[in-house]
């Protein structure tokens, strides 16, 4: 048995010792393969008495599984190295940038009419949208802006060349002649809202030839200055994502409106950005008033039943008033640097349930 | 409209701050652009006596003065040429901001000597250019007292920005009757002018008009003062003017700006004895020409109304007067013409000609036709005042235009249209106030200065704003459904979706101008003249863009000339094939440059057909439509590689979208390196969704038997295209063959010139049982079968 012994330790000392996966390998076969030490011993076992094989066999079979226990646990060990060396060996500069992805922005113009519709349309209002080039008659004539008057010169407003019989088309300059095409196509009530493309003879530091307005109309039996204002104030503080806003209705004129008012809106201008909702700063927004009884009429309808308020205001100036973009001209530049800075992220849709913005 | 404080309360009695008076102003529509209080503005400025002015010790243009500002001495250097003992100036200490620069005085040392503060001209002050020498004040001046005080300018200045409707307010007067109907004040009565004449007017005046034209100037009325001594006006006129922004000239020309601006009736006088026979208004003829009291001379046209007598033309009716019989100082006769020139005219004729002037202002607005006499009259009394002298009576030629009207006015209009609840007898009084004449359930009367109240809606205005819009109560909108309802039509939808799925492509929105030039409108298709602008803003934007590309590729340009190297925008917007509605259409278009950012991956962007080709597809899949039935043709526009680029049709007739790389020919005349690729879907073109009886979508239908693939390369001519052999390979087999798709083309070694290489891998399907070995070798053979009739070629070994 001293025998047996002293085979168990030094096939265990090989087995430990065993330096890679092949010296292990050779261990096995000089221990349990065919020919093998311990497989000699186990063969012994054939040739003994049955009381001998009785008190040998566990002695002898305990040998071999001990000895091929031991040669798993080393081949897990050297498997283990041999895969962390082989890690160790993969490694990668993970400081290293990624590989590079293009990068879409929405133009705020969008992102801001995204939002005023999310915020009319749960106010019950369509959007409605008319051509850029329009007939004189539509923006013009229509709206009680009269032929002399100064908004239809040449230094003010685009022509086109005239046709062949005279007609002379124009750049709309203002989104207005769609309420005209809309009371002309539909009866009351009406309650759109028109976002838009316009044009105008202006360029300077704060005027771009061609600019975006939204103006709403709502015409039916009864709605009057009351609701105009309770929208304004509604759409202001919902669009500027403030608690509340104050609102200071002014008299003025239009043509196409009567009475006429600009609108304020309460801001404080004595830092770097505009804060709107405090301050002692009022900034004009925008222009309404009830739709001139004369428009009513001319685009078909009996102004002694209907009435109804419109308003126009720049989607441009919102965004900048909003996001603070400084210079309306920008806005048409497509300089991809102002676009990465001032742009969205083509996932952040505007709606009312996540908030407008982010 | 600028006017001061003391001005307005010529008329107007209250006690109002001006602070309350310039709020009020802009809650009744005649919007406060600003006040400006002179005597704030320089307080620090003060009277100072200069007890001595020596040479400088080490400069000899300046002087070292000593300065009794009446509660010390202080030491000044000061480098005007009339610093001299003994004169009174106006003394700003150090620490003092300078109102014309803006900047704080320091205390400082000039040339080794201290200074402790500044003796100012007139443009340091902000009050004009002048700037040859110091202020020079009255020697009884008082020494510490502000200068403001001293000057007279301790009146607040109040400009308000007019809206075009209100000519009752280009006076002041009209002004203070707004303020009236708010009871800040009173408006204080009219003095009544009785003018004696003492002679008959010896100027005869006349009216030459057409029946076309008559309405040009429907009156003319005139009187000869005699014997007037013209000079210099009384300091409070001059002041007056000059706190508005007017320089006196002489009695006579200050009298009829004071009215002008006082009563919003514009006047002209001229030096009768330079007036040869008749004086007359007619229109003027297009040779003629004036030399008008700016100076300049004017062409005119036959459109302007003139005043002439027999030497010629002499003014611009309700514009500008002219040089050759203005008066002067030796006018001994004056004519005072106050006349009435039609609205319309006399825009159009300061328009033609560039001249704004404060008649024009005035004229252009509408005047009160009933206070032609009116003025002619105060003008006279001012100057009997003035310039003495004995008054002819008056001459009319022609009548004043009639504007006397009514209006059937209900007060319970305010409510129905403003929301505002007040009494009937409040809304009448208001309008009593301002001058209309009314009665409770009767008809309004509409006072003659005021051109702009024509209907019931008007007069609302009236009493809103005087009653103050402030008291407008915010009403919610009666919701019509307690869920909105969605409002975006579909291709509102399908713009949003295209925005968006291109930004999410890597891509950035531009908006770019509607118009470009026509050159390059030029290299995409061009446009007819219908589509030019008459007045461009510049040249280069003269024509409607009949696609979007060319102004995205000038953004494009713009971005690499700024040092960008790879740019890829969209726009979703408008464009023409013609000026009639209907004629517009809308594209999302885009364009890419640029392989990429280098990187340490050496992995590049694609940038070819198949980039622009899957921007496409992208945008209409974003709008929610397959694709499944457009055919892919090679015809795309000139502006495309001709090699490079496609077309994405529905039937032969309808394009969906062009995409491909840009013409050198394009790139070059953008001053760009390709490759570029470019897009452009038209949204009205794609096929309308259609309508489902419900939301659900199509049952899934997965087969549960195992699914082949097999590959096929065919040798074919290199012209045949992948669609082609798809196509065929498809036919073999549509039930049961899921997808063919090609994934290798191979040109080049190895294969005949001519020819390529292609490879495909179809999937097979089955639904009802697993496919055995013949089945699969039964639709393989009837694939190559297909390929190679269809297309040629043969199947690779």
């Amino acid at each position: 048995m001293q025998n047996l012994d002293t085979l168990e330790r030094e096939a265990l000392a090989r087995i430990v010792a065993a330096a890679d996966e092949a010296a292990l390998d050779v261990a096995r076969v000089e221990l349990l393969g065919k020919k093998g030490a311990i497989s000699d011993i186990l063969k012994s076992l054939g040739a003994m008495s049955p009381d001998e094989r009785k008190a040998q066999g566990p002695i002898i079979n305990g040998l071999r599984d001990r000895v091929t226990a031991a040669i798993a646990d080393r081949k897990s060990t050297l498997g283990d190295a041999a895969l962390q060396t082989k890690l160790a060996s993969e490694k990668l500069d993970v400081t290293l940038s990624m590989r590079p992805e293009s990068v879409g922005r929405i133009h705020p113009v969008t992102q801001i009419l995204d939002e005023a519709i999310a915020i009319f349309a749960d106010m019950g209002f369509a959007i409605a949208e008319g051509p850029d080039i329009e007939l004189d008659d539509y923006n013009f004539t229509k709206l009680n802006i009269p032929p002399e008057h100064p908004a239809r010169q040449m230094h003010d407003t685009f022509y086109l060349k005239p046709k062949p019989d005279g007609v002379r088309h124009l750049l709309r300059t203002h989104t207005s002649p769609v309420q005209v095409r809309t009371m002309m196509a539909q009866k009351p009530p009406i309650r759109i809202i028109v976002p838009g493309r316009v044009y105008r003879l202006d360029s300077d530091q704060t005027h771009t030839p061609m600019f975006h307005q939204i103006e709403g109309l709502v015409i039916d039996e009864s709605s009057h200055m009351g609701h105009l204002k309770w929208i304004l104030e509604e759409f202001c503080r919902a669009l500027f994502e403030v608690p509340k806003v104050e609102m200071r209705l002014r008299p003025s004129h239009f043509p196409f409106t009567e009475p006429s008012a600009e609108v304020d809106i309460r801001c404080d201008r004595s830092g770097s950005e505009i804060k709107l909702g405090q301050g002692n700063d009022w900034l004009e927004i925008l222009g309404c008033g009830m739709v001139h009884p004369k428009v009513i009429e001319m685009c078909g309808h009996d102004p002694a039943k209907y009435q109804g308020f419109a308003w126009g205001m720049g989607l441009d100036r919102l965004a900048m008033l909003k996001y603070g973009a400084p210079d309306l001209r920008a806005f048409f530049d497509a300089d991809l640097r102002w676009l990465k800075h001032y742009g969205f992220a083509p996932l952040d849709v505007p709606s009312l349930a996540g908030g407008l913005s982010r | 409209m600028k006017f001061t404080l003391s001005w307005l309360k010529d008329h107007l009695d209250t006690d109002a701050s001006v602070e309350k008076i310039a709020d009020v102003l802009t809650d009744i529509g005649l919007e406060v652009e600003s006040v400006h209080d002179k005597a704030k503005d320089l307080a620090p400025f003060t009277v100072a006596y200069v007890v001595s002015a020596e040479k400088h010790p080490n400069a000899d243009k300046l002087r070292v003065c000593i300065v009794d500002t009446g509660t010390e001495k202080l030491q000044v250097v000061c480098g005007a040429p009339n610093a001299r003992t003994g004169m009174k100036g106006v003394f700003a200490r150090s620490g003092t901001v300078i109102p014309a620069t803006g900047l704080e005085l320091k205390k400082s040392s000039i040339r080794g000597v201290e200074s402790n503060g500044m003796l100012c001209s007139e443009r340091e002050m902000g009050l004009s250019q002048e700037h040859d020498g110091i202020i020079e004040l009255p020697a009884d001046a008082p020494i510490g007292t502000p200068f403001a005080e001293v000057m007279g300018l301790q009146d607040p200045l109040i400009e308000i920005k007019l809206t075009p409707n209100r000519p009752d307010c280009t006076g002041v007067r009209g002004i203070a009757r707004d303020l009236s109907a708010t009871n800040l004040g009173r408006l204080k009565p009219e003095q009544p002018i009785k003018i004696n004449a003492r002679f008959n007017n010896p100027v005869q005046i006349g009216l030459r008009f057409d029946d076309v034209a008559k309405n040009a100037c429907p009156v003319f009325a005139g009187r000869l003062i005699r014997g007037v001594k013209n000079g210099p006006s009384p300091t409070w006129l001059q002041q007056r003017l000059k706190a508005v922004g007017l320089r006196p000239i002489s009695a006579l020309v200050d009298i009829t700006n004071l009215i002008s601006l006082d009563r919003a009736r514009p006047l002209h006088v001229y030096d009768a004895d330079k007036l040869k026979g008749e004086i007359h208004a007619r229109m003027a003829s297009l040779s003629e020409k004036l030399l008008a009291l700016d100076g300049k001379t004017y062409a005119l046209d036959a459109e302007m109304c003139v005043i002439a007598d027999d030497s010629g033309v002499l003014g611009l009716g309700g514009v500008m007067g002219g040089e050759s019989t203005g008066v002067s100082e030796s006018t001994v006769n004056v004519f005072i013409e106050s006349a009435y020139f039609d609205p319309i005219r006399t825009a159009r004729t300061g328009r033609t000609l560039g001249i704004n002037s404060d008649a024009r202002y005035r004229f252009e607005r509408g005047v009160d036709p009933e206070y032609v006499t009116g003025g002619l009259d105060l003008a006279t009394k001012l100057v009997m005042d003035m310039c003495g002298g004995e008054p002819s009576d008056v001459t009319v030629a022609g009548r004043a235009p009639d504007t006397k009207r009514e209006i059937t006015f209900d007060p319970a209009l305010v409510e129905k249209l403003c929301g505002v609840k007040m009494h009937q007898a409040e809304a009448m009084s208001i309008l009593d106030r301002l001058g209309f004449r009314a009665a409770i359930g009767t008809r309004v009367s509409v006072p003659s200065w005021r051109p702009d109240v024509h209907g019931p809606a008007d007069l609302v205005e009236e009493v809103v704003r005087i009653y103050g819009l402030d008291k407008v109560p915010s009403i919610p909108l009666p919701t019509l459904t307690s869920v909105p309802l969605p409002v975006l039509t579909p291709m509102q939808k399908r713009v949003r979706s295209a925005k968006r799925t291109l930004a999410a492509r890597g891509m950035s929105e531009a908006i770019t101008w509607s118009f470009i030039s026509q050159a390059q409108a030029k290299l995409f298709g061009g446009v007819a003249e219908a589509l030019l602008v008459a007045n461009p803003i510049s040249a280069d934007l003269d024509a409607m863009r009949p696609s979007v590309l060319p102004g995205l590729l000038a953004a494009i340009q713009r971005n690499v000339a700024r040092g960008q190297k790879d740019v890829s925008l969209f726009e979703v917007g408008p464009q023409f094939t013609g000026a009639e509605p209907g004629e517009q259409l809308t594209a999302a278009s885009g364009i890419r440059i640029g392989a990429g950012p280098r990187h340490w991956s050496k992995q590049a962007w694609p940038i070819d057909v198949y980039q622009s080709k899957a921007d496409v597809l992208a945008v209409i899949d974003g709008c929610g439509l397959a694709t499944d039935a457009a055919q892919i043709t090679t015809d795309a526009p000139a502006w495309y590689h001709p090699g490079r680029s496609g077309v994405l049709r529905l039937g032969p007739k309808t394009v969906l979208a062009y995409f491909g790389e840009l013409h050198p020919g394009i790139l070059k005349a953008f001053d760009l390196m390709g490759p570029v690729t470019a897009f452009e879907v038209m949204l009205e073109s794609l096929p309308a969704q259609k309508a489902k009886a419900t939301k659900a979508k199509p049952r899934l239908d997965l087969s549960e038997y195992q699914a082949v693939e097999r590959d096929f390369a065919f040798l074919v001519q290199a012209k045949i295209s992948a669609a082609e052999i798809i196509k065929a390979a498809m036919s073999a087999d549509k039930a049961l063959i899921e997808t063919v798709t090609v994934f290798d083309v191979y040109e080049g070694q190895g294969i005949e010139p001519g020819h390529k290489s292609l490879a495909i891998s179809v999937r097979l399907q089955p639904r009802d049982r697993t496919l055995t070995e013949a089945e699969i070798e039964m639709v393989s053979s009837k694939i190559v079968g297909n390929v190679v009739k269809a297309c040629g070629g043969t199947l690779r070994s």
